[in-house]
């Protein structure tokens, strides 16, 4: 047995950690907040640089051929340095949903684009707070509304769910670039990493020609997806113990360090246990991906319950920590907690998640 | 990133598995419960064919009882020992924390001696810290041992020693200069249980069991060959073996949650399964995730041991929710069964009454082996590195220590 990550992803982890320690600061993130772009486009051309959104693409399409794992080390990064870049968009949802459903053919024409970074990405597929498919295509074009798309408002390309003539769910590329696509930029408890609605008008598409069914290509990138999340949310817990430890050791309150106090130290202990737990499942998860193991689509339910059980629980108990400068815009504990609700909202809820664990469980 | 043996282990496991299937009774032929002189007697002959095919200790040195192997073959043996209804942890104490205390401690004539009948359970030993005025905070005890030219004579009691009713010798910790600071004024030894001025009392627990007992020593007396490290040395002896422990009991606290899986899947209201109950089902998704992530931390940790390196304090967590975990499983379950559930005979009760014992059973295990509050302080202090409350017995020798109405 060798459940841990290689040297070389942990040397990669650590090239990824000091380069986005230097390059994207919680100023970096703040920026996209509070200011007119939707992400950080100079940070977004750094990480394109070193390739990591070519990382599970294969080389004859123009990508790096490494596994899965190198993708979660630097996910757990991405999540630390609350990175306002279309990653997760692009890459775990875009990317690897053409790389699910798309034809060989599709595959070769688009992934180079996606591999370059010469596109960005993203898949659209709430149109609201149920599962109903609204949009159709009809004649290959497509018309309806997509809601909460995640980096909707500069993605180039999206793949969006819609049904045909019969009612047949399928998956369909659209480049948003085309003059009947309207796009609304949606307030969101997290704009790090924005969220917008698409309205298609007869918007001429390309249907996903895979092998694999639509709903079970959704399934899959589900399960995928959620465990490079996990890893994002568990590189969030990790700095949020990390701000909450630092705040509590620095800050003295009746002639003695805030940290001292046993309810302070327990607080801090449970976030751990919480963090320890997410990030063990997430490992687990890990395997499962990249040994396209039978056991992923429990492992991957799993790994998102715990991060985002445990990401709930390291932010507010964050703020907590801080006492009224937790409250306060200036401090970056909220950014952590927007995060958290944006994670947790994304591929659908916390109990959306634990049905399937349950069903996937009781299957076992 | 894989769960794979090397192409050695896999013979190993192959071959335990084979000795295993011929020598193990089967689950499904156990019996019901048995009681404590029966199931000390059943474990007593466990350990002594296990020895005698190899088996024991499989991570200590050929001469003292052992195999000679790593720590991963010890794992690999209880990963396989699990499938069979044999009482394979019984001796864990003394075997998993005496055992090192003499392996590092002893003189080899003694260990040559002392550790082959240890592996085997022909001889058992206890370990005694734990003391009525010295829980928590173990380093404050008080049981003395003065010396007396070449030999110590021992007063005081120590409690919640596991297995002391049963056992042949004890690891003991005792205050050998009160004038000092409580950390350097102890010394480890350990003692033959079965001499005039030791005396064993059984506790009857809240559950009706006695597993635990009160050990008292009156002049009881201990050659000063029996000492095991430095005098004063007893605190960093001890450390040793809670070390060792982490290792020894790692996997293998009880979370509950196979059992309430089971009973969840046999369960039905009014003709729909339970499981199927969405109230049922939140705690089947919370606690199978916190299930699954005490395995895999255990995972984790087993392969830096294969690595070379020592479980580190974080080994506490699956202590910690597995423990509170294992007593809430044991009364949702009990409310699950309605008005039953509150009957604890065997024959009536589901799974020969694992959820009634449990629940009686499990307020111990959150005490035992460092409180809840104990462990949440080691994560706290020794994983995150947070300061120490400040201490009213900082700086103090023993003897000025503030105690309150405690009698020293």
């Amino acid at each position: 047995m060798n459940f841990d990550f290689s040297e070389d992803q942990k040397n990669i982890q650590e090239q990824a950690r000091s380069m986005l320690a230097k390059e994207c600061s919680s100023a970096r993130v703040r920026d996209v907040i509070d200011g007119e772009h939707y992400f950080d486009a100079e940070l977004w051309q750094q990480v394109v640089a070193l390739g990591w959104p070519a990382i599970t693409i294969t080389e004859e399409h123009g990508g790096l051929g490494l596994s899965y794992l190198e993708l979660c080390v630097i996910a757990t990064e991405l999540g630390r340095s609350l990175a306002p870049i279309p990653f997760i968009a692009s890459v775990y949802l875009g990317t690897e949903l053409i790389k699910t459903a798309a034809s060989p053919a599709q595959q070769q024409e688009w992934l180079p684009a996606l591999a370059s970074g010469d596109i960005i990405s993203t898949v659209a597929i709430s149109e609201g707070n149920t599962n109903h498919v609204d949009c159709r295509v009809v004649n290959n074009q497509l018309s309806g509304r997509k809601s909460a798309v995640l980096h909707g408002m500069i993605a180039n390309k999206a793949i969006v769910s819609a049904k045909n003539e019969n009612g047949d769910l399928g998956l369909y590329f659209a480049d948003l670039s085309d003059s009947s696509v309207g796009r609304a930029s949606q307030d969101s408890l997290d704009p790090s990493l924005p969220r917008a609605e698409l309205i298609f008008n007869k918007t001429p598409v390309i249907q996903l020609a895979g092998e694999t069914p639509a709903a079970s290509a959704l399934h899959t990138l589900f399960d995928r997806a959620a465990v490079l999340l996990a890893f994002e949310q568990v590189g969030g817990c990790e700095a949020a113990i990390d701000m909450a430890k630092a705040y509590t050791t620095d800050r003295y309150a009746f002639g003695r360090q805030v940290a001292s106090f046993q309810a302070i130290k327990h607080k801090l202990a449970d976030m751990f246990v919480a963090k320890e737990l997410a990030k063990s499942n997430a490992y687990y998860g890990a395997w499962a991906l990249a040994a396209d193991a039978p056991e992923l689509p429990l492992a991957a339910a799993t790994a998102r319950v715990s991060a985002v059980d445990a990401y709930y629980l390291c932010s507010k108990e964050n703020i907590q920590a801080h006492g009224g400068m937790g409250f306060t815009w200036e401090f970056d504990c909220h950014l952590y907690y927007r995060r958290a609700q944006n994670l947790s909202t994304l591929l659908g809820g916390n109990p959306y998640w634990k049905s399937l664990l349950v069903d996937r469980l009781l299957a076992a | 990133m894989d769960f794979k043996d090397s192409a050695e282990q896999a013979v190993f496991r192959a071959e335990i598995r084979d000795w295993l299937s011929k020598n193990a009774t089967p689950k499904s032929a156990a019996g019901g419960r048995k009681d404590q002189s029966e199931a000390y007697q059943d474990a007593k002959v466990w350990y002594k064919k296990v020895a005698d095919a190899g088996y024991a200790c499989l991570n200590w040195p050929k001469q003292y009882g052992g195999a000679g192997l790593s720590d991963i073959h010890k794992v690999i043996w209880s990963q396989e020992v699990t499938n069979y209804a044999e009482p394979d942890g019984y001796f864990v104490i003394g075997i998993g924390n005496c055992g090192p205390a003499i392996m590092h401690f002893a003189t080899e004539e003694q260990k040559q001696e002392l550790l082959p009948p240890m592996a085997s359970a022909e001889t058992v030993w206890c370990q005694m810290f734990s003391e009525p005025s010295a829980g928590s905070d173990v380093a404050g005890l008080r049981t003395t041992a003065v010396a007396d030219g070449d030999k110590w004579i021992i007063n005081g009691q120590k409690i919640w020693t596991s297995g002391a009713q049963h056992s042949d010798y004890g690891v003991i910790l005792c205050r050998t200069d009160p004038t000092i600071s409580k950390y350097r004024g102890m010394t480890m030894f350990f003692i033959d249980m079965n001499q005039p001025g030791v005396e064993v009392k059984p506790i009857k627990q809240m559950d009706g069991g006695s597993h635990f007992n009160e050990v008292f020593f009156n002049n009881a007396v201990i050659p000063d060959t029996y000492r095991l490290g430095e005098v004063g040395g007893g605190w960093g002896a001890a450390l040793l073996v809670l070390m060792n422990e982490r290792l020894a009991i790692a996997g293998v606290q009880p979370d509950g949650f196979p059992e309430f899986l089971k009973l969840v899947k046999t369960l039905h209201i009014d003709g729909d399964p339970i499981s199927a109950n969405p109230a049922v089902r939140e705690h089947l998704a919370e606690w199978y995730y916190k299930h699954a992530g005490i395995k895999a931390s255990t995972n984790r940790m087993l392969t830096a041991v294969a690595k070379g390196g020592m479980p580190g304090a974080e080994a506490a967590l699956g202590k910690l929710v597995g423990a509170v975990m294992n007593q809430d499983i044991a009364n949702y379950a009990i409310q699950l069964m309605g008005d039953a559930g509150v009957i604890c005979d065997p024959a009536f009760a589901e799974q020969q009454a694992h959820f009634q014992k449990t629940v009686l059973f499990s307020p111990g295990i959150r005490l035992a082996g460092g409180t809840d509050e104990v462990m949440r302080n080691v994560i706290a202090e020794q994983v995150l590195g947070l300061p120490q409350e400040p201490r009213a017995d900082k700086g103090l020798a023993f003897n000025e220590i503030p105690s309150g109405n405690q009698s020293r």
